[in-house]
C-alpha cells in the first residue's frame, strides 16, 4: 500500500454525517505535522471545515491554519475566473460578473460543468505545485461519483470548447494511484456501511480514481477482553449484584443501572462489529480498513480533530 | 382499544384525520424505518388503506414487512405478516418504492404534447445527466410521486420518505424551484435561435465566455434540448404549484426524525425552522436512538462512582463470591471488569449529557413527541416496526420483541472480529495483533442479549425514570 500521505491528491468521501469533514481536517492536520505543504478544500461550502478547525471563514483564496497548512472552500465561480484569467487569459475579468448567474445556471443544467470547475481547480493545485498533499473534504456518497466522473463524461457530451481540451491533464492525475486516491468514511452503522460498500464499487467502475483506504469512524472500544465479559455475566447475576450493591454501599436498582448501561455498551458496539465485519467482507483484500475511535468527550473542534489526526496518525 | 393516554389518542387522531405524512430529517436517523414503524402501527390501530412510500430502503426493510422486493408499484404487505407479529390488521399496509428514472420518465411521458416529443427527450443524451443532477431533482420526484399517488385517491393515508437533502430547504422548495427552472429568463436566453443571442445587449457577454470555455456546438446541443423540455413547460409548472399545495394543505402534516447527536439535531433544527417559516405543519417530531434516561440519573451516577472507588478491595471478596465455578474469575480479573463497568458508565454518561442538551434545544423549539431508545441489532420484522410505533404512540409499557437472535446463533463469536478502537482503550492491545480477535474460547452463548435488554427495562422501571406515560424521560418536559 501506498503511503495514504505520500499520494499528491486525495478525496475524503462516505455518507452524510459519518466524519468526513473530521477525518479530511484531520488528515490535513497530520499531513501538515509531518512537514508536508498542504491544502485542505471542502467543496460543499457550509462552513464545516472552519467550525472544524476553528479558524474563521476559509474562502477560495485559502486561509491558513496553522504552519504548512490551508485551509479553503470551493467556489466554482471563482474557480471559473482564476481558469479563465490564468490558464485561458481571456480579458473577461471584469465581465464575468454580470453573467455569473447565466453561468449558474448553465452550470446547474449543463452536465458536468461545475463538476469540472471542482476538479479542475484540485488537480490544478496538484499540477502547480503549489501543495505537497491537497486533501478534499469531498460531496457525500450521491455526487461524489459524478463528480469524479466528470473530465471522463464531459468529452463525450462537449465535443470542443477550451474545458473539453482541458481534462486530459486531469485524467493523468486522477488515474495515477500514486499520485490520488479516495478515503471512504463510514461508521459502524447499518446505513453508512452499506453505502460504503456500494460506493466503493462504484468509484471503480465509474471514476478513474482508485480506492486508496476505507476509515470506520466512531469505533466503540471494546469494553471486556477474552473472559471477562463471562465474568461480568455472572457477577451481573441479580444476587451477586445486590451483594456487590451493599459491600459497595449503593443501592441496588442503581448498581443494576450501572450494570444494564454496561450491557448496553456491549450491545451497541457488537451490533457495530457485525457491521465492521460486513463492510471487511465486501471490500476487496487490497483495500486497508482503518478505525477511529468514538470520541466520548467533545466530538467537534480543533481539540478533537486533533485526537483524531494523533489515532489516524497510529493507523497509518 | 383501552381509553389510552393524551398521546395516544393525539397520534391517533393526527394520523386519522390526516392523508399525508412527510416524513423528513438528517440522512441515518432511521427516517425509513420511522415511516415505515409509523405506517404499520396506524393499519394495526387505526385501519385503513396505508401506503409507506420509500425512497431508497436497505433490502432489510422489505423483508421486515414480509414482501420480496419493493418496486414502483406499490405491493401489499400480506396479512400473515401482521399476524406473525400477533396482531389483526384493522385495514392494509401497501408499500412501493421510488424509481427515479423510471418516475422521470413517466413524468416527461405525461407532460410532452406528443409521445414524439417525449421519445426525443428520452433519447437526448442530455436528458439523462440532467434529470439525475437537476438540483433537487430527487426532491421534486418524491413529492410528484407523492402527489400522484394522493391524485389517485386509493388510499387513505400516504407516508413518504424523503430522499435525504444536502440543504433542508431543498426538499420544500423543489416544487417552487421546478417552476421557477421553467419561467426563468435564462431558460429562454438558451432557447432563443443562435442568431438572436448576438444581437442581445444583454446576453452577449454570457455567450461570449459560454462559447469560448464550452464550445458554441454544446451551446447548440443545450439549446436544442432546452427547446424541447419548454415543450413540457406548462404541464410541469401546473404540476409543481399543485404539488405545492398539497404540502400546505390542511391534510398534510410532517414527520421530522432525527438522532440527538451534534450535526444531525442541527439539521433536524434547521429543518424545524423551515417548516416554521412555511408554516408547514409539523404533526410528529421523533428523537431515534436515544440513550436511556437511567444515563442522566444523578443516583446512578453516584453508584457507579462508588463502584470505581472500592472495584480495587472488593475485587477479592467478590473473586471469592464468584468461587471456583467461573472459570477465569481472578480477583484481577474482577477488578478489570468492575472498572470497566464503572467507566462505560462515565463515558455514555457524557454523551447522554450532550444527548439531553440537544434534545432540550429541540423541544425548545418544537414539542419532541417521542424518543426511541437505542435498540439492539436491526428491525428484521413487522412485530420490531409495530414495537418502534407504539413507542412514537406513546405506549406506557412496550413488549419489545427480543433482538434479533437468529443472527447471533450461529456461532457467531461473542466477540466478532473488529476494529482496534484506539484512543479510548486505557489497556493495551489484548487481541491478535492485526486486531482480528479470535473467536474467544469458553465465553458464554450469546443468549444474554433479549435480558439484558429486559433488565435494562427494568431498571429504568425501578429507578421510576421509564415507561412514564407518553414513554418520554423526564428531562423533556
Amino acid at each position: 500500500m501506498i503511503d495514504l500521505l505520500e499520494r499528491q491528491l486525495l478525496f475524503v468521501t462516505g455518507k452524510g454525517g459519518t466524519g468526513k469533514t473530521t477525518v479530511a481536517a484531520a488528515l490535513g492536520l497530520l499531513a501538515a505535522g509531518t512537514g508536508r505543504r498542504t491544502l485542505v478544500c471542502e467543496v460543499e461550502p457550509k462552513g464545516d471545515l472552519s467550525a472544524a478547525y476553528e479558524c474563521g471563514p476559509t474562502p477560495f483564496e485559502g486561509r491558513k491554519v496553522v504552519a504548512l497548512l490551508t485551509a479553503m472552500s470551493m467556489d466554482t465561480e471563482a474557480s471559473l475566473r482564476e481558469y479563465l484569467r490564468m490558464i485561458l487569459r481571456v480579458p473577461v475579468v471584469g465581465r464575468i460578473g454580470p453573467v455569473a448567474r447565466a453561468f449558474d445556471f448553465v452550470a446547474t443544467a449543463a452536465p458536468g460543468i461545475r463538476e469540472i470547475l471542482t476538479i479542475g481547480k484540485l488537480c490544478y493545485e496538484v499540477r502547480a505545485q503549489h501543495y505537497d498533499l491537497v486533501v478534499v473534504d469531498a460531496s457525500a456518497t450521491g455526487h461524489i461519483v459524478g463528480q469524479l466522473a466528470a473530465p471522463t463524461g464531459i468529452n463525450e457530451l462537449v465535443k470542443v470548447g477550451v474545458v473539453q481540451s482541458q481534462t486530459r491533464w486531469m485524467l493523468d492525475i486522477l488515474r495515477d494511484p500514486a499520485r490520488t486516491g479516495a478515503v471512504i468514511v463510514t461508521t459502524p452503522e447499518e446505513m453508512p456501511v452499506s453505502e460504503a460498500v456500494d460506493l466503493a464499487g462504484r468509484l471503480q467502475q465509474e471514476t478513474p480514481v482508485h480506492l486508496a483506504c476505507v476509515i470506520a469512524n466512531r469505533v466503540l472500544p471494546e469494553l471486556f477482553g477474552r473472559g471477562e465479559e463471562h465474568v461480568f455475566d455472572e457477577i451481573a447475576l441479580p444476587g451477586r449484584r445486590a451483594e456487590l450493591a451493599r459491600s459497595v454501599g449503593a443501592g441496588d436498582a442503581e448498581i443494576a443501572a450501572v450494570f444494564a448501561a454496561a450491557s448496553l455498551a456491549v450491545t451497541i458496539r457488537r451490533d457495530g462489529a457485525a457491521h465492521l465485519e460486513h463492510l471487511r467482507r465486501e471490500l476487496a483484500d487490497e483495500v486497508p480498513l482503518m478505525y477511529l475511535p468514538y470520541l466520548f468527550g467533545r466530538a467537534h473542534g480543533l481539540r478533537a480533530i486533533r485526537r483524531v489526526a494523533q489515532s489516524l496518525g497510529e493507523e497509518l | 382499544m383501552a381509553p389510552g393516554t393524551a398521546r395516544q389518542r393525539q397520534v391517533e387522531q393526527l394520523l386519522a384525520a390526516r392523508e399525508v405524512v412527510v416524513a423528513c430529517g438528517p440522512g441515518g436517523v432511521g427516517k425509513t424505518t420511522t415511516a415505515a414503524a409509523l405506517a404499520a402501527t396506524t393499519v394495526a390501530r387505526v385501519g385503513g388503506r396505508v401506503l409507506v412510500l420509500t425512497v431508497d430502503p436497505a433490502r432489510r426493510l422489505a423483508d421486515a414487512l414480509g414482501i420480496g422486493g419493493l418496486g414502483n408499484a406499490a405491493i401489499k404487505v400480506p396479512d400473515e405478516a401482521f399476524s406473525a407479529a400477533g396482531v389483526r390488521p384493522r385495514g392494509e399496509l401497501w408499500a412501493a418504492m421510488l424509481d427515479m428514472s423510471e418516475s422521470w420518465d413517466a413524468l416527461v411521458r405525461r407532460h410532452a404534447p406528443d409521445s414524439r416529443t417525449a421519445d426525443q427527450i428520452l433519447g437526448n443524451p442530455l436528458y439523462q445527466n440532467i434529470t439525475r443532477r437537476f438540483a433537487q431533482g430527487h426532491d421534486y420526484i418524491a413529492m410528484e410521486r407523492l402527489y400522484e399517488l394522493h391524485e389517485g385517491g386509493e388510499y387513505d393515508l400516504l407516508v413518504v420518505d424523503t430522499p435525504p437533502s444536502r440543504n433542508a430547504l431543498d426538499l420544500l422548495d423543489a416544487p417552487e424551484r421546478m417552476s421557477e427552472f421553467f419561467s426563468s429568463r435564462l431558460l429562454r436566453w438558451l432557447t432563443v435561435p443562435y442568431r438572436s443571442r448576438l444581437v442581445n445587449v444583454a446576453s452577449r457577454p454570457f455567450y461570449q465566455v459560454a462559447d469560448r470555455v464550452l464550445g458554441s456546438q454544446f451551446l447548440q446541443d443545450l439549446a436544442d434540448f432546452f427547446i424541447l423540455f419548454q415543450t413540457m413547460r406548462d404541464g410541469f409548472v401546473a404540476r409543481a404549484e399543485a404539488v405545492n399545495r398539497l404540502l400546505r394543505d390542511v391534510r398534510t402534516t410532517f414527520l421530522l426524525v432525527t438522532t440527538l447527536e451534534a450535526v444531525p439535531a442541527r439539521e433536524a433544527e434547521e429543518m424545524l425552522e423551515a417548516l416554521q417559516k412555511r408554516r408547514l405543519h409539523l404533526g410528529l417530531l421523533v428523537c431515534n436512538k436515544v440513550l436511556p434516561s437511567l444515563l442522566s440519573d444523578p443516583a446512578v451516577s453516584r453508584a457507579a462512582e462508588q463502584l470505581a472507588e472500592k472495584a480495587p478491595q472488593l475485587a477479592g471478596q467478590i473473586a471469592e463470591m464468584l468461587g471456583d465455578g467461573v472459570p477465569n474469575a481472578s480477583a484481577d480479573v474482577v477488578a478489570t471488569v468492575l472498572g470497566e463497568v464503572a467507566s462505560s458508565f462515565a463515558n455514555f454518561r457524557l454523551v447522554a449529557t450532550r444527548e439531553a442538551e440537544l434534545l432540550g434545544e429541540l423541544s425548545a423549539a418544537h414539542e419532541v413527541s417521542a424518543t426511541v431508545g437505542y435498540r439492539a441489532g436491526n428491525i428484521t420484522d413487522l412485530a420490531g416496526l409495530l414495537a418502534m410505533g407504539a413507542r412514537i404512540w406513546g405506549d406506557e409499557e412496550v413488549e419489545e420483541p427480543p433482538a434479533p437472535r437468529s443472527t447471533r446463533r450461529q456461532g457467531q463469536p461473542r466477540r466478532e472480529p473488529g476494529p482496534r478502537p484506539g484512543g479510548q482503550r486505557r489497556r493495551p492491545r489484548r487481541q491478535t495483533a492485526e486486531g482480528g480477535t479470535a473467536p474467544p474460547a469458553g465465553t458464554a452463548p450469546p443468549a444474554g442479549h433479549g435480558e439484558k435488554a429486559a433488565d435494562m427495562r427494568r431498571a429504568e422501571r425501578t429507578r421510576g425514570t421509564g415507561g412514564q406515560p407518553g414513554g418520554t424521560s423526564p428531562r423533556e418536559r
